[in-house]
């Protein structure tokens, strides 16, 4: 799935991230590929379990260490290996090129200063710069992030902010230094609904603006349908299915992908029985061989159990066309390509 | 165990930073053992002379190898009695003293806390500022009162410490069973028909169980000290029973001429305080719900 | 609605003292709870929705007798809860019980399933110890787990797991009604459904009635007979699911179910994105309390006269909206 395109800001090629647990070794993440191209918004959605929170934290190198480490892969950011950058290097990279937007906005500010602070600490580290400008610039940024009444907003502190508006700040702060890629792990779960489908609406016209690349970590079907261009899905550290977000709801191909669409309620149409995936996710220290989802699936043949599915692309892929590609990682698919 | 039965949901609930808390401090309980609990079980195996009564021509003797002999290894007293046998038999008192001021000290401050954090409002209120002022009470003014007015006894040392301590268990506790009267599942219990008295025993004792268990073992040094400290400033037991910190007391107007008898009571005192110390810690991180392998 | 309601909230109204205001020195009050009424037929479910500091969580902590009412009453199967002899409260525990949000802090960390199963009859009867026992294997069966799993403690299980163990405590001592708190917010999207499922199941199998709280309008709508949307205290539309889903008729109900995250990609937004947050319900607005976010305000009227809950045109009847918008159409029709 590696393409020369110019386009592609951020390739990911087989990166492999293991935590060293007490209960034994967890493959968090096993082999995960993909591209992220220029001004796109690619969601990476699973459940919890999955792998695609450190994924995110794989990118930026922020796994918890000592308990976890990236034992492979590669992962570029236009071209250039991260993997193999030093720390100070890496740190420069924070923020400038990839910058973060996590769930808890509560825990992403610090209590004790004021947000106006808070964000000119981000320009500060471009350089000193006399005060009265940097307040200049946080109240610019605040207003960026529409929050409203910014003069007077940039001097609170965080706990005098709502949830949304905090969270509004803590992407101020990340969008500030006009990073490549933003990295958004569910920045929306502890928001209300109004005030989550404000955020993303913000989220998008600062992408409209600023043409920044977005990755979308969510557990949420509903927030794919509506932010993102393409989708990589994951099941048990490894990506089962990508593709198209069009082509991804209107045909599903993984049995998981279809069970997960279809296992979710809808507020506009009324169903008088949901489908539902029995079992539970497997147990991350002691994985199926074979594919993982295989002791769930209903169609589950002898060959699933018995070594990892590679990628089959579609039938809905249309060929050479890097827009419309669409694979699943499931032998159901073999026969057809 | 079927299965289908796993660990918490989210792979980060299982991230443990590794090398932490995780060997136990072998060193401390070996100490412990030996210098505490041994000899204060089988004073009369270890000991290798009488405590009490010591042999006068053999007064004031050297430790072994300072110019003293295997019969009394760490010398004798003014008096001709071993020092060893008095450290051997001290740590029964110590053991003895802080176990029944633990318990004692405990059990009142703990049902105080737990009413206190539990029902709030005015009771809450009361028992908070009587924590304030026993707090506030220096304790060799509280010793020196009370040996003044009961005497000086193993009661009065145990009233003493049960008096002090009380107060750090009823703070402690109260400020943990606040948290955890707002968790979920005391609601649970109340929409189960869980009376008060069966929610503070069945559902928020045990989860304060281990905060007691490193909270106390962390107090049986504080309360070795304190004997000792009363002891020394003779408000604690009487004479001549061989508690450490009575021992240090009488050493001192000698320590020029016979170090050792001060020294070794002291020495003892430090060893016991800093395996304790470093075994409660060693459990509060082990027991801490956040670090603990669940 | 021809059959008795088996519980009914009146007026109720559940108002927290929060300190007093540094100039003024008066008194302030959270109206959390601000004159509800509702009533919910046997065997159905209710469900609360909106978004959070609406109440809906208050309200429910309410008909558990976890909080009193400031004012107002609740009745179950005709009698004030609030207000029952002592005699009758274990029988009230028996009878309304709850499954909450969280499995991970609802379960004590501390007991087996067995006694954390048990409890609701444990502490209210005096069964023997073999008929409790026999009894926690019965429910356990009833929702998907096995008698096996008694002697385990709850971090042994995954989250679906424990939610059943808390659904079987829920139910041990056979309740008419479950207060159901976000059952299924806080699970993995592939452990939702089962727990949906399980619980209407657990509805057609026993007829037992629920309140169904969530802020997720998918799940509302999959479980709830009714619905009432909460904002700021006050329920501002109440009615069948499918009739308040398909009309909405409450401005905030419709910009509300329009910020709904769709279920597959739209190639249009239909969104009606409100301005500015949810106002402090310290400080609620005067008149009607939306009229501040309100897209479709019509003067004056909004802001100084509180409106009531009243049908919205059309059949039936037990459609009913708070908003003065109703009487124009009234009055347009008439």
């Amino acid at each position: 799935m590696t393409h020369s395109d110019s386009d592609v800001v951020l390739a990911v090629e087989n990166l492999q991230t293991h935590l060293y647990t007490k209960r034994g070794l967890v493959r968090a993440v096993d082999g995960v590929s993909f591209d992220l191209r220029s001004g796109e918004t690619l969601g990476i959605v699973g459940e919890s379990g999955s792998g695609k929170s450190m994924t995110a934290l794989s990118l930026v190198r922020l796994i918890p260490r000592p308990a976890a480490r990236i034992v492979g892969g590669s992962v570029r950011l236009d071209g250039e290996e991260i993997l193999e950058k030093s720390e100070a290097e890496m740190r420069a990279i924070r923020g400038e090129q990839i910058a973060m937007i996590l769930q808890d906005p509560q825990s992403s500010l610090n209590p004790v200063f004021t947000v106006g602070d808070q964000i000119a600490e981000t320009f500060q580290l471009q350089g000193k710069q006399p005060r009265g400008r940097m307040r200049e610039r946080a109240i610019a940024a605040l207003r960026e992030v529409q929050v409203a009444d910014p003069e007077n907003r940039v001097s609170n502190f965080p706990h005098e902010m709502s949830g949304g508006m905090k969270q509004r700040v803590v992407g101020a702060i990340a969008v500030a230094r006009r990073p490549r890629v933003l990295i958004a792990d569910e920045p929306t779960t502890s928001l209300d609904v109004t005030i989550q489908a404000q955020y993303l609406r913000l989220l998008r016209s600062i992408q409209q603006q600023t043409g920044t690349s977005i990755i979308f970590i969510t557990h949420d079907f509903g927030i794919v349908a509506k932010m993102c261009d393409r989708v990589a899905v994951m099941y048990a550290g490894r990506i089962v299915e990508y593709g198209p977000v069009h082509s991804i709801f209107a045909t599903p191909s993984h049995p998981y992908t279809q069970a997960l669409i279809a296992s979710v309620p809808s507020p506009d149409t009324k169903v008088e029985r949901l489908e539902s995936i029995e079992g539970q996710p497997p147990v991350p220290w002691d994985l199926p061989k074979g594919c993982r989802f295989a002791p769930r699936c209903p169609f589950v043949m002898d060959r699933c159990r018995a070594d990892y599915p590679p990628m089959f692309a579609t039938q809905s892929a249309g060929d050479g066309d890097a827009e419309a590609e669409h694979a699943a990682a499931c032998r159901l698919l073999e026969g057809e390509s | 165990m079927p299965s289908s039965i796993r660990e918490s949901g989210s792979s980060s609930r299982d991230v443990r930073p590794r090398g932490r808390s995780g060997r136990a401090p072998f060193v401390s309980i070996a100490i412990l053992f030996f210098f505490l609990v041994l000899p204060s079980l089988v004073p009369d195996l270890m000991a290798p002379h009488d405590p009490l009564q010591g042999v006068f021509a053999d007064r004031l003797r050297p430790p072994v190898f300072f110019g003293g002999t295997w019969e009394y290894p760490l010398g004798t007293d003014q008096l001709g009695r071993d020092i060893l046998s008095r450290i051997i038999h001290g740590a029964s008192v110590s053991l003895s003293v802080s176990l029944t001021g633990i318990f004692l000290g405990g059990l009142v401050g703990t049902t105080l806390g737990m009413i206190a954090g539990y029902f709030g409002g005015a009771v809450d209120a009361i028992i908070m500022r009587l924590v304030e002022v026993t707090m506030s009470i220096p304790l060799i003014l509280l010793g020196l009162v009370l040996a003044l007015s009961l005497g000086s006894s193993f009661q009065s040392i145990i009233i003493v410490i049960v008096l002090v301590l009380w107060a750090y268990y009823a703070r402690q506790i109260r400020g943990e069973v606040l948290t955890i009267r707002e968790r979920v599942f005391i609601d649970r219990a109340r929409v189960a028909g869980a009376s008060h008295l069966r929610i503070l025993i069945r559902h928020i004792f045990p989860n304060i169980v281990n905060t007691l268990i490193v909270l106390a073992t962390l107090q049986v040094a504080v309360v070795i000290i304190m004997e000792a400290t009363l002891s020394f400033l003779g408000l604690g037991l009487p004479r001549p029973f061989p508690a450490w910190g009575l021992m240090v007391a009488d050493g001192r107007t000698l320590i020029v001429r016979a170090w050792w008898i001060a020294f070794f009571p002291g020495l003892s005192i430090m060893l016991v305080v800093l395996a304790l110390n470093v075994l409660g810690d060693w459990l509060r991180d082990r027991l801490d719900p956040k670090l603990r392998q669940l | 609605m021809n059959a008795q309601p088996l519980i009914e909230a009146r007026r109720l109204s559940k108002h927290f003292d929060v300190g007093r205001g540094a100039p003024t020195g008066k008194k302030k009050v959270v109206k959390a709870v601000d004159g509800v009424d509702f009533a919910i037929r046997r065997g159905t479910t209710l469900a609360l929705v909106g978004e959070s500091g609406c109440g809906k969580t208050t309200t429910a902590r309410l008909l558990l007798r976890l909080e009193t009412p400031t004012a107002g009453s609740v009745y179950l199967d005709g009698a004030d809860i609030h207000d029952l002899p002592r005699g009758e409260r274990a029988e009230f525990r028996r009878r309304v019980q709850a499954v909450f949000q969280d499995p991970w802090a609802s379960l004590n960390p501390r007991m087996r399933v067995r006694d954390l199963v048990a409890e609701p009859l444990v502490a209210n009867n005096r069964l023997s110890r073999s008929a409790v026992t026999d009894r926690v294997a019965e429910v356990l069966t009833g929702v998907g787990l096995t008698p096996d799993h008694m002697r385990n403690f709850p971090h042994e299980f995954s989250g679906g797991q424990r939610q059943r163990i808390a659904i079987a405590s829920a139910l041990i001592s056979q309740p008419r009604v479950l207060i159901l708190d976000e059952p299924v917010s806080a699970l993995d999207v592939s452990i939702r459904s089962q727990i949906m499922n399980l619980l209407k199941d657990i509805q057609q199998r026993l007829s037992v009635t629920y309140l169904l709280v969530a802020h997720d309008l998918g799940t509302t709508r999959y479980m709830a007979d009714r619905t009432a949307v909460m904002y700021l205290g006050r329920i501002v539309e109440i009615g069948d699911t499918d009739t308040v889903f398909e009309g909405p008729a409450h401005p905030y109900t419709q910009a509300l179910f329009s910020a709904a995250l769709p279920a597959r990609p739209a190639t249009e937004s239909r969104e009606i994105v409100l301005d500015g947050e949810v106002p402090s319900p310290l400080n609620p607005p005067s008149g009607c309390p939306f009229h501040t976010r309100c897209p479709v305000k019509i003067g004056r009227r909004c802001e100084e006269e509180t409106p009531k809950l009243q049908p919205v045109p059309g059949p039936g009847g037990t459609h009913l909206a708070a908003c003065h918008l109703m009487d124009d159409m009234e009055g347009q029709r008439g």
